[in-house]
């Protein structure tokens, strides 16, 4: 499918979801979170869109605008289709619903992403650390991460 | 909403409370960190019934250190000198991976001479990892000839490649714009040498260790895993395609040189631990097949474009691409700000998400079984912490 055809089918499943507007190199779209469940279920079951594999699950902490944007890659083997769907939560409050339930890896991916950036996973059914040990304070992947072991940048 | 946070400890207790069908009582036991079938620092937990393995709980973070965060700090080209600490037997795999991120994202060219010598290099390299795969493989199944048979034939590979790139393990050589050396005058010569004495070699690995009935014991109907699971598990390269699924980013979306060159990709049938290893022995014919295609005509040209003494910044935005390294799908993600520097770099590593499908295979079987399955997983820990 092309980009245009893919999100106007997308948004007939969903309303919420819109194209984004953010630069970036693969068809991509946003969803808010409360309407992010059902999306992700959507896209993995469809017929027509059957995203069977979650390929990559991050996040990134964009510490000024108060945000962390989630990234979820899919790719679909039947259409040889990639699609990258984008969420922001506020940095205060960070939970989601987890997509384990769809996709296996993604409980091994949203552990990664709670150790490193402190996002909550709902539905997760074994959330802790991955890397680090469990009694580890903060989470080094913010941008405003401070320990005693760090050197200042350009030292 | 509240969202409960466990500990390994709180996972362990909870685990073993869960009531257990036999009348046998379950236990669990530390495989690791230092465990030589594991090839590595990784740990994992077995909840065990007898010989029986119910659960594996890996334990990561022994070899971790956060090249992500370190990438936030580095320019692009520092970048690439940090990529082939992790999956070490696809070092010039994983440089290429982020020089093609940042090829694609600052719109560097390359020419034919620059994608033949990196598809060439890369082949190789996928040879003797694979050769190394192979003879460990044979090493966890209790014979310990192939692993001298696949080192020793691996050495001849990295010789080869000290010539041009000046390392053994830790190669660095593609960078953006270009590779970082001109290839050695006798480069082509010795790879041609190299591939007349490894066929016959290849028919003899098969001999000793494919043809063994203890082998096909071990390996034939272990650690099953369909395509279905395969996918919704993330595994991606040999797992992958042994389930099965013909997912080979070489075939799906060439890079480099590979739309060019004929080859085929190896999928298996069953998708046990005999399939995965019999795609990796097929890889390695298929991978010789396409450096007899490219070695005879690497065109002349330039082998570096772009200068490294100039200014390299990604347009803002996000960036991501991705190449099959020996052991799967190596994804590079950049989140540019137009900076020198990315602003948040990921790594999609195909051993991280290898490894997880681990946990799918194993509980039912023996804890022989767990070892020929991590052994069919061929997996680098170092590529798994990052």
């Amino acid at each position: 499918m092309e980009s245009e055809e893919l999100f106007q089918y997308i948004a007939s499943l969903e309303a919420a979801a819109r194209p984004s507007e953010k630069p970036s190199d693969l068809p991509t779209i946003e969803v808010p979170p409360e309407h992010f469940l059902s999306l992700m279920q959507q896209l993995r079951e469809d017929p027509r869109l059957y995203f069977n594999m979650l390929q990559v699950h991050t996040a990134v902490d964009w510490v000024k605008k108060g945000i962390f944007e989630l990234l979820y890659q899919l790719y679909s083997t039947k259409d040889r289709q990639s699609l990258r769907v984008l969420v922001e939560l506020p940095r205060e409050n960070p939970v989601i619903a987890s997509v384990c339930s769809i996709w296996r890896i993604a409980e091994w991916q949203e552990r990664e992403v709670y150790d490193f950036f402190g996002v909550l996973y709902e539905g997760h059914p074994d959330l802790r650390r991955l890397f680090l040990e469990d009694d580890w304070k903060g989470f080094p992947m913010r941008k405003d991460y401070e320990d005693d072991f760090m050197l200042e940048p350009g030292q | 909403m509240n969202v409960h946070v466990s500990t390994l400890d709180e996972k362990t207790r909870s685990s073993l409370a869960i009531e257990s069908h036999s009348e046998t009582e379950e236990y669990f036991i530390n495989m690791g960190p230092q465990h030589p079938s594991t090839h590595g620092v990784l740990r994992l937990i077995l909840k065990l019934d007898g010989e029986t393995v119910r659960e594996v709980i890996p334990v990561l973070g022994y070899i971790h250190r956060s090249i992500e965060k370190i990438s936030e700090y580095s320019t692009y080209r520092q970048i690439v000198h940090l990529t082939d600490r992790m999956d070490y037997l696809s070092a010039i795999m994983n440089n290429w991976a982020v020089a093609r991120t940042v090829e694609k994202a600052a719109e560097i060219e390359t020419n034919e001479r620059i994608e033949s010598i990196r598809t060439i290099v890369s082949e190789l390299e996928r040879i003797h990892s694979h050769q190394l795969g192979w003879g460990v493989l044979g090493m966890d199944m209790g014979a310990f000839t192939p692993f001298l048979y696949g080192f020793r034939d691996r050495e001849m590979i990295t010789d080869i490649l000290e010539e041009t790139i000046g390392a053994r393990l830790t190669m660095n050589y593609i960078q953006p714009g270009g590779v970082m050396f001109d290839i050695h005058p006798d480069f082509v010569r010795k790879v041609k040498e190299y591939l007349a004495y490894f066929k016959p070699k290849l028919d003899e690995y098969e001999d000793l260790l494919s043809g063994n009935p203890i082998l096909q014991q071990r390996l034939r109907n272990v650690g099953i895993m369909d395509a279905e699971t395969a996918l919704s598990m993330g595994a991606t390269g040999p797992v992958l395609r042994a389930s099965r699924v013909p997912y080979d980013l070489r075939k799906i979306e060439p890079y480099g040189m590979y739309g060019e060159v004929e080859f085929r990709v190896a999928i298996g049938t069953a998708g046990d631990c005999w399939d995965r290893y019999y795609v990796r022995i097929e890889e390695m014919r298929q991978s010789m097949r396409i450096i007899e295609q490219l070695i005879d005509n690497i065109p002349e040209g330039k082998f570096l474009l772009k200068k490294p003494a100039a200014k390299l910044t990604i347009p803002e935005g996000r960036h991501y691409s991705q190449i099959e390294t020996a052991r799967g799908v190596l994804g590079f993600y950049i989140v540019s700000e137009g900076k020198e520097t990315p602003y948040r770099a990921y790594f999609r590593t195909p051993n991280f998400h290898n490894l997880w499908s681990l946990t799918a295979m194993a509980p039912g079987g023996r804890v022989g079984d767990l070892v020929a399955i991590i052994s069919s997983l061929d997996l680098v820990i170092p590529d798994i912490d990052r």
